[in-house]
Protein backbone atom coordinates (compact mmCIF):
# COMPACT_ATOMS: atom_id res chain seq x y z
CA UNK A 1 0.00 0.00 0.00
CA UNK A 2 2.62 2.40 0.83
CA UNK A 3 4.26 2.61 -2.60
CA UNK A 4 6.70 5.49 -2.80
CA UNK A 5 5.40 6.19 -6.03
CA UNK A 6 2.38 6.98 -5.47
CA UNK A 7 3.40 9.03 -1.91
CA UNK A 8 4.45 11.39 -4.41
CA UNK A 9 0.80 12.01 -5.34
CA UNK A 10 -0.35 14.03 -2.60
CA UNK A 11 -4.01 14.05 -3.62
CA UNK A 12 -5.39 11.16 -5.84
CA UNK A 13 -7.85 13.02 -6.92
CA UNK A 14 -5.75 14.82 -8.95
CA UNK A 15 -3.76 12.52 -10.42
CA UNK A 16 -4.63 13.01 -13.94
CA UNK A 17 -2.76 10.27 -15.20
CA UNK A 18 -6.06 8.25 -13.51
CA UNK A 19 -8.67 10.00 -15.01
CA UNK A 20 -9.17 8.27 -18.58
CA UNK A 21 -9.69 5.36 -16.65
CA UNK A 22 -12.31 6.62 -14.19
CA UNK A 23 -14.31 8.29 -16.60
CA UNK A 24 -14.64 5.57 -19.07
CA UNK A 25 -15.37 3.04 -16.18
CA UNK A 26 -18.27 5.54 -15.12
CA UNK A 27 -19.79 5.77 -18.28
CA UNK A 28 -19.77 1.74 -18.65
CA UNK A 29 -21.15 2.11 -15.52
CA UNK A 30 -24.02 4.41 -16.12
CA UNK A 31 -25.26 3.16 -19.36
CA UNK A 32 -25.46 -0.33 -17.91
CA UNK A 33 -27.63 0.92 -15.13
CA UNK A 34 -29.77 3.21 -17.16
CA UNK A 35 -30.36 0.37 -19.30
CA UNK A 36 -31.04 -2.18 -16.47
CA UNK A 37 -33.46 0.56 -14.82
CA UNK A 38 -35.50 1.99 -17.74
CA UNK A 39 -35.75 -1.52 -19.58
CA UNK A 40 -36.59 -4.03 -16.71
CA UNK A 41 -36.50 -2.31 -13.41
CA UNK A 42 -38.65 0.71 -13.59
CA UNK A 43 -41.31 -0.97 -16.10
CA UNK A 44 -42.13 -3.56 -13.32
CA UNK A 45 -42.40 -1.59 -10.47
CA UNK A 46 -44.33 0.87 -12.50
CA UNK A 47 -46.65 -2.09 -12.83
CA UNK A 48 -46.77 -3.38 -9.47
CA UNK A 49 -47.43 -0.12 -8.32
CA UNK A 50 -50.08 0.60 -10.72
CA UNK A 51 -51.96 -2.79 -9.90
CA UNK A 52 -51.95 -2.17 -6.64
CA UNK A 53 -53.77 0.75 -6.80
CA UNK A 54 -56.28 -0.54 -9.70
CA UNK A 55 -56.55 -3.31 -6.66
CA UNK A 56 -56.85 -0.76 -4.10
CA UNK A 57 -59.72 1.19 -5.53
CA UNK A 58 -61.74 -2.48 -6.79
CA UNK A 59 -61.52 -3.02 -2.96
CA UNK A 60 -62.84 -0.31 -1.84
CA UNK A 61 -65.47 -0.25 -4.60
CA UNK A 62 -66.62 -3.80 -3.57
CA UNK A 63 -66.54 -2.50 0.55
CA UNK A 64 -68.61 0.26 -0.49
CA UNK A 65 -71.15 -1.81 -2.30
CA UNK A 66 -70.82 -4.54 1.14
CA UNK A 67 -71.84 -1.25 2.97
CA UNK A 68 -74.57 -0.52 0.87
CA UNK A 69 -76.03 -3.64 0.87
CA UNK A 70 -75.96 -4.19 4.92
CA UNK A 71 -77.82 -0.65 4.83
CA UNK A 72 -80.04 -1.73 2.55
CA UNK A 73 -80.97 -4.78 5.21
CA UNK A 74 -81.00 -2.71 8.16
CA UNK A 75 -83.69 -0.68 6.63
CA UNK A 76 -85.67 -3.59 5.31
CA UNK A 77 -85.13 -4.95 8.87
CA UNK A 78 -86.50 -2.03 10.64
CA UNK A 79 -88.85 -1.64 8.30
CA UNK A 80 -90.35 -5.55 9.06
CA UNK A 81 -90.30 -4.42 12.62
CA UNK A 82 -92.15 -1.51 12.49
CA UNK A 83 -94.68 -3.58 10.29
CA UNK A 84 -94.72 -6.20 13.19
CA UNK A 85 -95.21 -3.83 15.80
CA UNK A 86 -97.95 -2.12 13.80
CA UNK A 87 -99.76 -5.34 13.34
CA UNK A 88 -99.23 -6.22 16.85
CA UNK A 89 -100.69 -3.09 18.11
CA UNK A 90 -103.79 -3.63 15.84
CA UNK A 91 -104.71 -7.03 16.90
CA UNK A 92 -104.19 -6.08 20.83
CA UNK A 93 -106.61 -2.54 19.85
CA UNK A 94 -109.53 -4.99 18.17
CA UNK A 95 -108.54 -7.70 21.26
CA UNK A 96 -109.57 -4.87 24.07
CA UNK A 97 -112.52 -3.70 21.76
CA UNK A 98 -114.24 -7.15 21.61
CA UNK A 99 -113.30 -7.40 25.37
CA UNK A 100 -115.01 -4.02 26.28
CA UNK A 101 -117.95 -4.25 24.20
CA UNK A 102 -118.43 -8.14 25.56
CA UNK A 103 -117.77 -6.42 29.32
CA UNK A 104 -119.94 -3.69 28.28
CA UNK A 105 -122.86 -5.97 27.50
CA UNK A 106 -122.51 -8.04 30.30
CA UNK A 107 -122.71 -5.30 32.60
CA UNK A 108 -125.73 -4.08 31.05
CA UNK A 109 -127.79 -7.10 31.39
CA UNK A 110 -125.94 -7.51 35.09
CA UNK A 111 -127.29 -3.84 35.18
CA UNK A 112 -130.60 -4.53 34.07
CA UNK A 113 -131.41 -7.71 36.18
CA UNK A 114 -130.36 -6.14 39.21
CA UNK A 115 -132.74 -2.87 38.31
CA UNK A 116 -135.34 -5.38 38.19
CA UNK A 117 -134.66 -7.30 41.36
CA UNK A 118 -134.13 -3.59 42.89
CA UNK A 119 -137.92 -2.93 41.81
CA UNK A 120 -138.99 -5.99 42.77
CA UNK A 121 -137.89 -5.87 45.99
CA UNK A 122 -138.99 -2.31 46.45
CA UNK A 123 -142.55 -3.02 45.94
CA UNK A 124 -142.29 -5.81 48.19
CA UNK A 125 -140.75 -3.49 50.99
CA UNK A 126 -144.00 -1.12 49.94
CA UNK A 127 -145.77 -3.51 50.16
CA UNK A 128 -144.61 -4.63 54.13
CA UNK A 129 -144.66 -1.57 54.70
CA UNK A 130 -148.33 -0.20 53.47
CA UNK A 131 -149.66 -3.43 55.98
CA UNK A 132 -147.00 -2.74 58.38
CA UNK A 133 -148.49 1.17 58.67
CA UNK A 134 -152.08 -0.01 58.83
CA UNK A 135 -151.29 -2.21 61.76
CA UNK A 136 -149.47 0.25 63.07
CA UNK A 137 -152.99 2.50 63.13
CA UNK A 138 -155.07 -0.04 64.28
CA UNK A 139 -153.11 -0.91 67.35
CA UNK A 140 -152.56 2.93 67.88
CA UNK A 141 -155.92 2.79 68.18
CA UNK A 142 -157.01 0.02 69.96
CA UNK A 143 -153.81 1.01 72.59
CA UNK A 144 -155.66 4.72 72.82
CA UNK A 145 -159.04 3.29 73.54
CA UNK A 146 -157.29 1.10 76.02
CA UNK A 147 -155.70 4.02 77.45
CA UNK A 148 -158.83 6.26 77.73
CA UNK A 149 -160.47 3.59 79.25
CA UNK A 150 -158.09 3.15 81.87
CA UNK A 151 -158.34 6.80 82.66
CA UNK A 152 -162.38 6.14 82.12
CA UNK A 153 -162.72 8.66 79.43
CA UNK A 154 -165.43 7.95 77.35
CA UNK A 155 -164.50 9.12 73.62
CA UNK A 156 -166.35 7.71 71.62
CA UNK A 157 -164.60 5.57 68.67
CA UNK A 158 -164.81 8.11 65.65
CA UNK A 159 -162.77 10.85 67.73
CA UNK A 160 -160.03 8.39 68.72
CA UNK A 161 -159.31 7.02 65.25
CA UNK A 162 -159.05 11.09 64.32
CA UNK A 163 -157.01 11.73 66.98
CA UNK A 164 -154.88 8.84 66.81
CA UNK A 165 -154.62 9.45 62.57
CA UNK A 166 -153.43 12.95 62.91
CA UNK A 167 -150.94 11.95 65.21
CA UNK A 168 -148.96 9.13 63.30
CA UNK A 169 -149.60 11.80 60.36
CA UNK A 170 -147.75 14.26 62.50
CA UNK A 171 -145.65 11.20 63.35
CA UNK A 172 -145.09 10.30 59.65
CA UNK A 173 -144.19 13.90 58.82
CA UNK A 174 -141.47 13.96 61.20
CA UNK B 1 15.35 25.03 4.00
CA UNK B 2 13.08 26.84 1.05
CA UNK B 3 11.15 24.22 0.66
CA UNK B 4 10.47 23.88 4.19
CA UNK B 5 9.55 27.33 4.13
CA UNK B 6 6.91 26.66 1.43
CA UNK B 7 5.37 23.70 2.92
CA UNK B 8 5.00 25.73 6.88
CA UNK B 9 3.28 28.31 4.63
CA UNK B 10 0.72 25.94 3.35
CA UNK B 11 0.26 24.18 6.34
CA UNK B 12 -0.60 27.72 7.41
CA UNK B 13 -2.78 29.04 4.96
CA UNK B 14 -4.50 25.07 5.27
CA UNK B 15 -5.11 26.02 8.48
CA UNK B 16 -6.57 29.31 7.68
CA UNK B 17 -8.88 27.55 5.39
CA UNK B 18 -10.74 25.79 7.31
CA UNK B 19 -11.82 29.02 9.39
CA UNK B 20 -14.34 28.79 6.04
CA UNK B 21 -16.12 26.38 7.48
CA UNK B 22 -17.04 27.72 10.35
CA UNK B 23 -19.09 30.24 7.78
CA UNK B 24 -20.45 27.35 6.04
CA UNK B 25 -21.73 26.03 9.30
CA UNK B 26 -23.21 29.11 10.36
CA UNK B 27 -25.19 29.46 6.97
CA UNK B 28 -26.28 25.48 7.27
CA UNK B 29 -27.82 26.29 10.79
CA UNK B 30 -29.38 29.84 9.81
CA UNK B 31 -30.87 27.42 7.27
CA UNK B 32 -31.89 24.72 9.26
CA UNK B 33 -32.81 27.10 12.20
CA UNK B 34 -35.45 29.54 9.64
CA UNK B 35 -36.85 26.36 8.41
CA UNK B 36 -37.55 24.83 12.17
CA UNK B 37 -39.08 28.42 13.00
CA UNK B 38 -41.38 28.38 9.98
CA UNK B 39 -42.59 24.75 10.58
CA UNK B 40 -43.39 25.35 14.31
CA UNK B 41 -45.39 28.71 12.84
CA UNK B 42 -47.36 26.67 10.39
CA UNK B 43 -46.50 22.97 10.74
CA UNK B 44 -49.03 22.13 8.00
CA UNK B 45 -46.68 23.68 5.32
CA UNK B 46 -43.91 21.88 6.62
CA UNK B 47 -43.85 19.21 4.21
CA UNK B 48 -44.07 20.69 0.94
CA UNK B 49 -40.92 23.04 2.07
CA UNK B 50 -38.18 20.14 3.08
CA UNK B 51 -37.09 20.02 -0.60
CA UNK B 52 -36.15 23.80 -0.07
CA UNK B 53 -34.70 23.04 2.94
CA UNK B 54 -31.80 20.58 2.00
CA UNK B 55 -31.39 23.14 -1.50
CA UNK B 56 -30.57 25.84 0.66
CA UNK B 57 -27.91 23.45 2.87
CA UNK B 58 -26.96 21.65 0.13
CA UNK B 59 -25.80 25.25 -1.22
CA UNK B 60 -24.44 27.20 2.21
CA UNK B 61 -22.34 23.78 2.75
CA UNK B 62 -20.75 24.18 -0.57
CA UNK B 63 -18.74 26.85 0.44
CA UNK B 64 -17.62 25.06 3.15
CA UNK B 65 -16.47 21.72 1.36
CA UNK B 66 -14.77 24.79 -1.34
CA UNK B 67 -12.89 25.80 2.21
CA UNK B 68 -12.06 22.34 2.95
CA UNK B 69 -11.15 21.46 -0.81
CA UNK B 70 -8.63 24.82 -0.97
CA UNK B 71 -7.30 23.41 2.32
CA UNK B 72 -6.72 19.73 1.33
CA UNK B 73 -5.16 21.16 -1.83
CA UNK B 74 -2.55 23.03 0.13
CA UNK B 75 -1.81 19.88 2.33
CA UNK B 76 -1.06 17.70 -0.55
CA UNK B 77 -1.17 19.39 -4.06
CA UNK B 78 1.28 22.54 -3.68
CA UNK C 1 3.09 13.77 6.84
CA UNK C 2 4.76 13.20 10.25
CA UNK C 3 8.58 12.17 9.07
CA UNK C 4 8.50 9.73 12.69
CA UNK C 5 6.15 7.53 14.72
CA UNK C 6 3.00 6.44 13.02
CA UNK C 7 2.22 7.86 9.26
CA UNK C 8 -1.11 8.62 9.08
CA UNK C 9 -1.81 8.88 5.38
CA UNK C 10 -5.72 9.96 4.64
CA UNK C 11 -5.36 9.73 1.18
CA UNK C 12 -4.36 6.39 0.34
CA UNK C 13 -8.04 4.98 0.75
CA UNK C 14 -8.39 7.16 -2.69
CA UNK C 15 -5.77 5.88 -4.90
CA UNK C 16 -6.71 4.43 -7.86
CA UNK C 17 -4.80 0.74 -8.43
CA UNK C 18 -5.24 -1.45 -10.82
CA UNK C 19 -7.04 -4.96 -9.83
CA UNK C 20 -4.49 -7.51 -11.42
CA UNK C 21 -0.92 -5.72 -10.29
CA UNK C 22 0.80 -3.49 -12.44
CA UNK C 23 1.35 0.30 -12.10
CA UNK C 24 0.47 1.52 -15.44
CA UNK C 25 -3.37 2.94 -15.19
CA UNK C 26 -4.73 3.43 -19.00
CA UNK C 27 -8.36 4.67 -20.01
CA UNK C 28 -9.27 0.55 -20.35
CA UNK C 29 -7.19 -1.28 -17.13
CA UNK C 30 -9.54 -2.96 -14.71
CA UNK C 31 -8.98 -0.92 -11.24
CA UNK C 32 -10.54 -0.74 -8.07
CA UNK C 33 -12.94 1.97 -9.73
CA UNK C 34 -14.09 -0.82 -11.91
CA UNK C 35 -14.95 -3.22 -8.96
CA UNK C 36 -16.73 -0.64 -6.76
CA UNK C 37 -18.99 0.75 -10.20
CA UNK C 38 -19.49 -2.38 -10.67
CA UNK C 39 -20.84 -3.46 -7.48
CA UNK C 40 -22.75 -0.44 -7.52
CA UNK C 41 -24.53 -1.27 -10.36
CA UNK C 42 -24.77 -4.82 -8.89
CA UNK C 43 -26.48 -3.38 -5.96
CA UNK C 44 -29.02 -1.30 -7.57
CA UNK C 45 -29.86 -4.26 -10.00
CA UNK C 46 -29.82 -6.23 -6.59
CA UNK C 47 -32.29 -3.10 -4.85
CA UNK C 48 -34.78 -2.34 -8.20
CA UNK C 49 -34.91 -5.93 -10.30
CA UNK C 50 -34.19 -8.92 -7.38
CA UNK C 51 -35.60 -7.24 -4.43
CA UNK C 52 -39.22 -6.73 -6.24
CA UNK C 53 -38.90 -10.03 -8.54
CA UNK C 54 -42.34 -11.33 -6.86
CA UNK C 55 -44.22 -8.53 -7.96
CA UNK C 56 -46.74 -9.05 -5.06
CA UNK C 57 -49.81 -6.56 -4.44
CA UNK C 58 -48.42 -6.78 -0.58
CA UNK C 59 -44.64 -6.14 -0.93
CA UNK C 60 -41.88 -8.03 0.39
CA UNK C 61 -39.46 -5.77 2.90
CA UNK C 62 -36.97 -5.61 -0.63
CA UNK C 63 -40.04 -4.93 -2.67
CA UNK C 64 -41.24 -1.74 -0.44
CA UNK C 65 -38.00 -0.46 -0.31
CA UNK C 66 -37.73 -0.47 -3.66
CA UNK C 67 -41.12 0.88 -4.39
CA UNK C 68 -40.27 3.64 -1.24
CA UNK C 69 -36.91 4.73 -3.21
CA UNK C 70 -39.07 4.84 -7.10
CA UNK C 71 -42.12 6.80 -5.40
CA UNK C 72 -39.52 8.91 -3.85
CA UNK C 73 -37.42 10.11 -6.82
CA UNK C 74 -40.78 10.12 -8.96
CA UNK C 75 -42.78 12.52 -6.72
CA UNK C 76 -39.28 14.03 -6.48
CA UNK C 77 -39.50 15.09 -10.42
CA UNK C 78 -43.03 15.83 -10.51
CA UNK C 79 -42.60 18.50 -7.79
CA UNK C 80 -39.31 20.17 -8.51
CA UNK C 81 -38.97 20.01 -11.85
CA UNK C 82 -42.70 19.18 -13.19
CA UNK C 83 -44.95 17.23 -14.56
CA UNK C 84 -43.76 17.38 -18.44
CA UNK C 85 -40.29 16.28 -16.48
CA UNK C 86 -41.31 12.55 -16.12
CA UNK C 87 -39.59 11.76 -19.09
CA UNK C 88 -36.41 12.50 -17.62
CA UNK C 89 -37.33 10.18 -14.81
CA UNK C 90 -35.47 7.40 -15.57
CA UNK C 91 -32.10 9.09 -16.16
CA UNK C 92 -32.77 11.14 -12.48
CA UNK C 93 -33.32 7.54 -11.13
CA UNK C 94 -30.19 6.24 -12.53
CA UNK C 95 -27.98 9.30 -11.12
CA UNK C 96 -29.55 8.71 -7.68
CA UNK C 97 -29.33 5.48 -7.13
CA UNK C 98 -25.58 5.78 -8.54
CA UNK C 99 -24.83 8.18 -6.32
CA UNK C 100 -26.05 6.92 -3.46
CA UNK C 101 -24.89 2.98 -3.21
CA UNK C 102 -21.43 4.49 -4.30
CA UNK C 103 -21.91 7.02 -1.03
CA UNK C 104 -23.09 3.68 0.77
CA UNK C 105 -20.56 1.38 -0.88
CA UNK C 106 -17.81 3.47 0.09
CA UNK C 107 -18.52 3.35 3.96
CA UNK C 108 -17.55 -0.51 4.29
CA UNK C 109 -14.42 -0.57 5.15
CA UNK C 110 -11.69 -0.92 2.81
CA UNK C 111 -13.74 0.07 0.49
CA UNK C 112 -13.04 2.60 -2.63
CA UNK C 113 -15.34 5.39 -2.96
CA UNK C 114 -15.69 6.28 -6.26
CA UNK C 115 -18.13 9.32 -5.47
CA UNK C 116 -15.24 10.85 -4.09
CA UNK C 117 -13.57 11.12 -6.94
CA UNK C 118 -13.81 14.72 -8.92
CA UNK C 119 -13.36 12.90 -12.13
CA UNK C 120 -16.32 10.71 -11.57
CA UNK C 121 -18.89 13.78 -9.98
CA UNK C 122 -17.29 16.21 -12.31
CA UNK C 123 -18.46 13.87 -15.63
CA UNK C 124 -21.45 13.42 -13.50
CA UNK C 125 -22.47 16.96 -13.66
CA UNK C 126 -21.10 17.71 -16.64
CA UNK C 127 -23.42 15.72 -18.07
CA UNK C 128 -26.54 17.03 -16.29
CA UNK C 129 -25.33 20.52 -16.87
CA UNK C 130 -24.57 20.10 -20.33
CA UNK C 131 -27.40 17.85 -21.65
CA UNK C 132 -29.90 20.32 -19.65
CA UNK C 133 -28.42 23.56 -21.09
CA UNK C 134 -28.72 21.64 -24.90
CA UNK C 135 -31.89 20.58 -23.85
CA UNK C 136 -32.95 24.13 -22.69
CA UNK C 137 -32.17 25.15 -25.70
CA UNK C 138 -33.67 22.55 -28.16
CA UNK C 139 -36.95 23.13 -26.64
CA UNK C 140 -36.98 27.36 -26.20
CA UNK C 141 -34.48 28.45 -28.68
CA UNK C 142 -33.02 31.92 -27.72
CA UNK C 143 -36.05 32.27 -24.94
CA UNK C 144 -34.01 30.07 -23.18
CA UNK C 145 -31.29 32.87 -22.72
CA UNK C 146 -34.11 35.24 -20.64
CA UNK C 147 -33.06 32.96 -17.61
CA UNK C 148 -30.42 35.35 -17.49
CA UNK C 149 -32.06 38.19 -18.22
CA UNK C 150 -34.67 39.27 -15.18
CA UNK C 151 -37.56 40.93 -16.16
CA UNK C 152 -38.82 42.00 -12.89
CA UNK C 153 -35.70 44.26 -12.29
CA UNK C 154 -35.39 47.61 -12.69
CA UNK C 155 -33.35 48.51 -16.71
CA UNK C 156 -30.22 49.58 -15.07
CA UNK C 157 -29.99 46.75 -12.73
CA UNK C 158 -30.28 43.90 -15.73
CA UNK C 159 -26.80 43.92 -16.99
CA UNK C 160 -25.43 43.66 -14.12
CA UNK C 161 -28.09 40.25 -13.03
CA UNK C 162 -27.33 38.94 -15.72
CA UNK C 163 -23.42 38.98 -15.42
CA UNK C 164 -24.50 37.22 -12.05
CA UNK C 165 -26.61 34.69 -13.39
CA UNK C 166 -24.09 33.88 -16.25
CA UNK C 167 -21.90 33.69 -14.07
CA UNK C 168 -23.85 31.80 -11.63
CA UNK C 169 -24.93 29.40 -14.38
CA UNK C 170 -21.48 28.38 -14.83
CA UNK C 171 -20.43 27.86 -11.61
CA UNK C 172 -23.23 25.07 -11.00
CA UNK C 173 -21.46 21.98 -12.57
CA UNK C 174 -18.18 23.10 -10.61
CA UNK C 175 -20.08 23.02 -7.12
CA UNK C 176 -22.59 20.44 -8.12
CA UNK C 177 -19.89 17.94 -8.60
CA UNK C 178 -17.32 19.67 -5.72
CA UNK C 179 -20.03 19.35 -3.24
CA UNK C 180 -20.15 15.96 -3.87
CA UNK C 181 -16.69 14.84 -4.05
CA UNK C 182 -15.70 17.44 -0.96
CA UNK C 183 -18.26 15.57 1.39
CA UNK C 184 -17.23 12.36 0.86
CA UNK C 185 -13.70 13.13 0.61
CA UNK C 186 -13.96 14.89 3.64
CA UNK C 187 -15.28 12.74 5.88
CA UNK C 188 -13.89 9.40 4.85
CA UNK C 189 -10.32 11.20 5.28
CA UNK C 190 -11.19 12.23 8.98
CA UNK C 191 -12.84 9.00 9.61
CA UNK C 192 -8.72 7.70 8.34
CA UNK C 193 -7.30 10.34 10.34
CA UNK C 194 -8.99 9.30 13.96
CA UNK C 195 -8.81 5.80 13.27
CA UNK C 196 -4.77 6.60 12.73
CA UNK C 197 -4.73 8.75 16.36
CA UNK C 198 -6.25 5.49 17.92
CA UNK C 199 -3.08 3.70 16.92
CA UNK C 200 -0.96 6.38 18.34
CA UNK C 201 -3.00 7.24 21.35
CA UNK C 202 -2.21 3.20 22.96
CA UNK C 203 -4.50 2.63 26.46
CA UNK C 204 -6.47 5.89 25.56
CA UNK C 205 -7.54 3.96 22.01
CA UNK C 206 -11.13 3.90 22.45
CA UNK C 207 -11.68 7.73 22.36
CA UNK C 208 -10.79 7.74 18.98
CA UNK C 209 -12.62 4.61 18.21
CA UNK C 210 -16.03 6.27 20.01
CA UNK C 211 -15.01 9.51 17.57
CA UNK C 212 -15.02 7.37 14.92
CA UNK C 213 -18.19 5.78 15.66
CA UNK C 214 -20.65 8.70 15.76
CA UNK C 215 -18.35 10.36 12.57
CA UNK C 216 -19.65 6.70 10.91
CA UNK C 217 -22.79 7.67 11.79
CA UNK C 218 -22.78 10.93 10.53
CA UNK C 219 -20.96 10.15 7.15
CA UNK C 220 -24.22 7.79 6.82
CA UNK C 221 -26.21 10.68 7.08
CA UNK C 222 -24.22 12.73 4.80
CA UNK C 223 -23.93 9.66 2.43
CA UNK C 224 -28.20 10.10 1.74
CA UNK C 225 -28.28 13.50 1.65
CA UNK C 226 -25.86 14.55 -0.33
CA UNK C 227 -27.54 11.49 -2.88
CA UNK C 228 -30.56 13.46 -2.44
CA UNK C 229 -29.11 16.85 -2.58
CA UNK C 230 -27.24 16.10 -5.60
CA UNK C 231 -30.24 14.62 -7.24
CA UNK C 232 -32.70 17.36 -6.66
CA UNK C 233 -30.48 20.09 -8.15
CA UNK C 234 -30.26 18.00 -10.99
CA UNK C 235 -34.39 18.23 -10.80
CA UNK C 236 -33.86 22.19 -10.60
CA UNK C 237 -31.40 22.41 -12.86
CA UNK C 238 -34.44 20.52 -15.57
CA UNK C 239 -37.07 22.62 -14.32
CA UNK C 240 -34.28 25.56 -15.55
CA UNK C 241 -34.25 24.09 -19.19
CA UNK C 242 -38.25 23.26 -19.23
CA UNK C 243 -39.94 26.18 -17.93
CA UNK C 244 -36.83 29.04 -18.40
CA UNK C 245 -38.93 31.97 -17.14
CA UNK C 246 -38.71 33.37 -14.04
Amino acid sequence: MADPAQDAVGMPQLDFSTFPNQIFWLLVAMVALYLILSRVALPQIAAVLADRRGTITADIAAAEEAKQKAVAAEEAYHKALAEARAEAGRIVDQARAEMQRELDAQLARAEAEIAAQAAESEARIREIRTSAMGMVSEIARDTAKEVLGVFDVKADAKTVTAAVDAQLKREDAA
Amino acid sequence: MEGELVQMGAYIGAGLACLGMGGAGIGVGHVAGNYLAGALRNPSAAPGQTAFLFIGIAFAEALGIFSFLVALLLMFAV
Amino acid sequence: MAENGIVIKPMDQFIVKPLFGGDVVSWYTPTNVTLWMALTVLAATALMVYGSRGRAVIPTRAQSVAELTYSFIYKMVQDVAGRDAVRFFPYIMTVFLFVLLANLLGLIPFAFTTTSHIAVTAVLALTVFISVTALGFILHGTKFLKLFWVDSAPLALRPVLALIEVISYFVRPVSHSIRLAGAMMAGHAVAKVFAGFAAALGAAFFLPILAVTALYALELLVAVIQAYVFTILTCVYLKDALHPAH
